[in-house]
């Protein structure tokens, strides 16, 4: 599909040296070198080595990589606010390296729009006016460029702080007036640095959301700089991830999370899926009741009623799993008049130990919809796990602590649904 | 056996040099210190125009406005006690003077300050000479005004200016290189022109700074100011001059006192100022 679709921007060989003498830097490069030997032998850095990509019309193009791996330095020779060393960069038939000084902030102008990690708003602008910079710029008259700066704060939820000062925002919202002031320029690119890594994980994950629905909206070519792979596999449509300078691997999310071209890859997606690297008991809630063999239909079925449940887990007196009863089996025990639940039991469940890696818990549930126990070596159940609480764990997997807390309560909620249901 | 080293002949390189520029450029310093001198009488001139009361009120209000009614309050208070002292008309000279002298040296810095801060060569060939112009003891600056200007309040405009002039610069270029890289990198990125550059982001997030400098330079001129009746500035500067060829401590503690009075409320307007344009 990506075939199909126009190129915005084409970049081709393009290298950035920092030092005072690219060329020789650049001849080592040719000769195989790599980044430490060039700078054990020449003292120059090389940020960037023949990068070639392309971004097309109306996509999310997520630039992922480590510190030091040369994405900030990648956008920034996009409108050149670093120079490159060499190679092409073409945004419609112009190529942005040969450029002049006057057709350079032309093209910045028509072309680029830029938000930033740290907002880099203006402290002595009101929030409107701040909004209003791109367009202030390029001597858009003040009428027009007032209307057209208010939309874009609309656009991103902003109305009625129009003449706050940015340091009376948080930092949510001040990127939020980032994004406006981008929006406004109208430009036919927007370029992220960074733009959500100053944010707390939760307004973050608003931002990501937000920016989602903004881009579906208006198809506006965007490159997204992050160092979060989970950011990226979130928001891209396509990722390029960078090491030292090199391109590593350029696909959809889902290539790369399946077909990762490397160790390098591999291990970052490691980080990005939680699910094997949380347990079982992560997203294990205490059973609310159990019922043991000895108890009889009508006090099991008012237990179930009590808490909600429609199978109840069977223990013996010291917690020994024994078993699960679901409702329909109660119900017939006591229509015909049994004593006990014993032989309305079935095994026909899960239990897993605490340590037991998430991911395989998927697998489970979609055999069977019960919740799975977890039980400890002497089979004593430790608590049940229900689908819904797994996704929840694995979405907050990368939140701080605090979050977490937070978020455990609103889990116990959904889990109470889950059971309910 | 001492070998006998001649002695740089320095001082007369220098006093060359100044006749020269005094010989040569007569005309022109002749128009600077008509201009100047019309410049000081008008000002002076006006301020004595309107009635003690009317002035002290005028400079109470400012305070109040700028600042705060407790300043206001102390500046009734200090401008009444110099205008009790007797003290009036040559507080209202040394203001006069102060003024035109902060007016021209801050003229003169803006464009340096903002050059330097542009330019890492300028800025280098500049600092050297700020500091010889800081250090330089103030009084030496009264010597060649003479022979260029004359005995008399313009002489003392230019030592002033030369002296106070430095922190304008200095501020200024502090105050355009401490506008954060991102804020500059924003500017960049969204096409602005270097003229825009400076006046839609590094001038006015330097403010504050220059504002400093500023308000450094009226200290500095000031105290200038009141050296200068040495060469026949007029003002609370040669009231105190007057007490000490007199001998007279009490006349030179009551001009002393004006100084200091002038001097407090100068400082706590413009630094409010300062601080009004940061909130």
């Amino acid at each position: 599909m990506n075939e199909n679709r126009n190129v915005k921007i084409r970049v081709r060989n393009l290298s950035k040296v920092f030092g005072n003498q690219p060329k020789k830097a650049l001849e080592l490069r040719n000769q195989g070198l790599k980044r430490p030997e060039i700078l054990d032998k020449t003292g120059q850095t090389l940020g960037l080595s023949n990068i070639d990509f392309d971004v097309y019309e109306g996509e999310l193009l997520v630039i992922m990589g480590l510190s030091g791996s040369g994405k900030s330095t990648l956008i920034r020779c996009l409108n050149r606010l670093i120079e490159p060393s060499e190679g092409e960069i073409v945004i419609d038939g112009e190529n942005i390296p040969e450029l002049g000084e006057k057709a350079l902030l032309e093209c910045r102008r028509r072309h680029f729009s830029m938000v930033f990690q740290n907002f880099a708003l203006f402290p002595h602008r009101t929030v409107q006016q701040n909004a209003e910079f791109g367009l202030e710029i390029r001597g858009v008259d003040k009428q027009e460029r007032t209307r057209v700066a208010r939309n874009a704060l609309h656009q991103v939820g902003l109305d009625g702080w129009e003449d706050a000062f940015p340091n009376q925002l948080s930092g949510g919202m001040q990127q939020r007036v980032g994004l406006a002031r981008a929006l406004a320029n109208d430009s036919t690119v927007l370029l992220m640095d960074e733009a959500f890594s100053a944010l707390d994980p939760l307004i973050r994950g608003d931002m990501q959301q937000e920016l989602l629905e903004l881009q579906h909206r208006m198809q506006k070519t965007t490159v997204f700089i992050t160092h979060d792979l989970d950011e990226a596999i979130n928001i891209g449509d396509r990722i390029i991830l960078l090491k030292d300078g090199e391109i590593v691997q350029i696909g959809t999310p889902e290539e790369i999370l399946t077909h990762p071209a490397d160790d390098y890859v591999a291990r970052f997606i490691e980080g990005v899926d939680m699910s094997r690297i949380l347990t079982a008991q992560h997203a294990m809630r205490p059973v609310r009741a159990t019922a043991r063999e000895e108890d009889g239909p009508r006090t099991t079925l008012r237990k179930m009623h009590e808490h909600g449940l429609d199978s109840i887990y069977v223990t013996t007196r010291d917690r020994k799993l024994q078993g699960l009863v679901v409702v329909d089996a109660v119900e017939k025990a006591s229509k015909e008049g049994r004593e006990s639940i014993r032989d309305f039991m079935t095994q026909d469940f899960r239990a897993v130990g605490p340590e037991e890696p998430l991911h395989n818990l998927f697998a489970m549930f979609s055999e069977k919809s019960f919740p799975i126990a977890v039980v400890d070596d002497s089979h004593r159940l430790l608590g049940v796990v229900v689908k819904g609480a797994v996704l929840d764990e694995l979405a907050r997997a990368a939140e701080p602590a605090e979050v977490r807390e937070d978020g455990n309560e609103k889990a116990n909620e959904n889990m109470a649904a889950a059971g309910d249901a | 056996m001492a070998i006998e080293i001649p002695s740089i002949p320095l001082g007369d390189w220098i006093e060359g040099g100044l006749d020269w520029l005094t010989s040569e450029y007569s005309v022109v310093t002749r128009a600077i210190s008509r201009v100047t001198q019309t410049g000081i009488d008008g000002l002076n001139d006006g301020l004595m125009w309107l009635p003690e009361w009317g002035l002290l009120a005028i400079i109470v209000g400012l305070c109040w406005w700028v600042a705060s009614l407790r300043l206001g309050i102390g500046a009734a208070l200090g401008l009444a006690l110099i205008w009790n002292l007797g003290l009036w008309e040559p507080m209202i000279e040394t203001l006069t003077l102060v003024v035109i002298a902060t007016f021209v040296a801050v003229v003169m810095a803006l464009p340096v300050g903002i050059a330097a801060a542009l330019s890492e060569r300028l800025y280098k060939t500049i600092m050297p000479i700020l500091d010889f112009m800081q250090t330089m003891p103030a009084f030496v600056y009264l010597i060649p005004a003479i022979p260029f200007f004359g005995i008399g309040s313009v002489s003392a405009i230019f030592a002033t200016v030369i002296f106070s002039m430095p922190p304008a610069i200095r501020f200024t270029t502090l105050g355009i290189r401490q506008v954060p890289v991102e804020l500059i990198e924003a500017a960049d990125a969204y096409g602005a022109t270097r003229s825009q550059k400076l006046f839609k982001v590094q001038l006015p997030m330097s403010l504050p700074t220059l504002m400093a400098g500023i308000n450094q330079t009226i200290m500095l001129a000031l105290s200038m100011v009141v050296i200068a009746a040495m060469i026949g500035a007029d003002g609370l500067g040669s009231e105190v001059w007057r007490a000490i060829q007199r001998l007279r401590p009490g006349d030179g503690f009551e001009a002393g006192i004006a100084v200091v009075i002038l001097a407090m409320l100068l400082d706590r307007v413009t630094q409010s100022l300062r601080k009004g344009r940061k909130s």
